[in-house]
């Protein structure tokens, strides 16, 4: 099996829908709208040719300059049987970040959406537990949105003339 | 042919012969001697410090040094380290504090009995050291009191060694009547214990 198999399958399935193809390193990419990233799992999970059955990553980026679809969530899946890994996104806007949630499908998404939503704030939707994972639970704000300057703001304990930056 | 090997076979005179703790400052006279109670108290107290190590990075590695042959921690009275906060006198803190770890450490500061002490070993316990960011605990003094703070990334045995000889100061010289005192409620109450 070859990427090139692989988008001719889905571009059969999902036609114009399906956008943004790349290769970098080799390495299948693209991306698809929010609404349905779980009929693509689906059909990259059930496909008897194509088998994405392992959920490798599941993660989020903010491209701030990119309005309207200010944070993409990303899947990287592997097909175990042929070695092969794809990887695609979902875009969607930084003011509802509604996606909807793989843990039907995927049980190893479900710690890895908590993850997501902790540091980025993507609300998945169906999620049976989303809350805080690693972060703490009175945190106000995700913490790796690229909106916040790294330190906490909150800091009483050092001094900004000691820093230089006074 | 084997080669002939022999160890220590000079016999090294000790510098400083092992010996007891002198005696405090006091009245000694025929069958008894009179000092101060804290004195003996004191000395008592410092010379079977019994350690609680928090080690949570690689503080906690040089601290296995520590308590190794090399360096010896036990040579201090501080053979016994034990995981049991009720049974400790001096917490040692080791390593990167997460912020969500910061209400951990102040439990176990809590199931301490008095009188107990806290030394901070390293620059992220002490300070944050060079996680300046949101998940960390920029230092522990943010949530209980410390006594000794031990500097380095990581410190060498040798200044922890130097920072437990410290907290062996301050142990031997505390007045009894310390931790009743006002100054010391407030500083509690400071931390929002008790």
């Amino acid at each position: 099996m070859t990427n090139q198999i692989i988008r001719q399958k889905l571009t059969e399935k999902f036609g114009e829908q399906i956008t943004n193809w790349e290769e970098p390193y080799g390495m299948l990419t693209f991306t698809t709208p929010k609404e349905i990233n779980l009929k693509v799992l689906q059909f990259l999970f059930d496909d008897p040719e194509l088998k994405f059955q392992f959920l490798t990553d599941l993660t989020a980026v903010h491209y701030p300059s990119n309005v309207g679809g200010e944070l993409a969530v990303v899947y990287h899946l592997h097909n175990l049987i042929d070695n092969i890994r794809i990887r695609f996104k979902v875009f969607t806007e930084i003011k509802k970040p509604d996606v909807f949630s793989a843990t039907a499908l995927y049980s190893s998404a479900n710690w890895m959406e908590r993850e997501t939503y902790d540091f980025y704030g993507i609300n998945f939707m169906g999620h049976p537990n989303l809350k805080r994972i690693l972060n703490v639970d009175d945190m106000e704000y995700f913490p790796m949105r690229k909106e916040y300057p790294l330190e906490d703001q909150k800091r009483i304990d050092k001094d900004d003339e000691m820093f230089g930056r006074g | 042919m084997a080669r002939p090997v022999q160890y220590n076979v000079n016999v090294k005179p000790m510098e400083n012969p092992i010996g007891m703790v002198a005696a405090p400052a006091g009245m000694p006279g025929e069958g008894f001697f009179a000092t101060k109670l804290s004195d003996v108290v004191g000395l008592a107290r410092k010379n079977s410090i019994w350690p609680l190590p928090f080690a949570t990075s690689c503080c906690g590695i040089e601290f296995m040094a520590l308590m190794g042959s090399h360096y010896d921690l036990a040579r201090f009275g501080s053979e016994r380290v034990s995981f049991s906060p009720r049974q400790c006198d001096l917490l040692m803190v080791m390593g990167t504090i997460a912020k969500k770890m910061a209400p951990i450490v102040k439990q176990v500061h809590l199931q301490m009995a008095e009188p107990r002490w806290v030394l901070a070993m390293g620059a992220c316990a002490s300070s944050g050291g060079i996680f300046d960011t949101y998940s960390v605990l920029q230092g522990i003094d943010q949530i209980i009191p410390v006594d000794v703070y031990v500097p380095g990334c990581p410190p060498r045995p040798e200044a922890v060694l130097d920072g437990f000889m410290k907290v062996q100061e301050l142990v031997g010289k505390e007045s009894i009547r310390r931790r009743s005192s006002e100054q010391y409620k407030d500083l509690m109450e400071s931390y929002g214990i008790q």
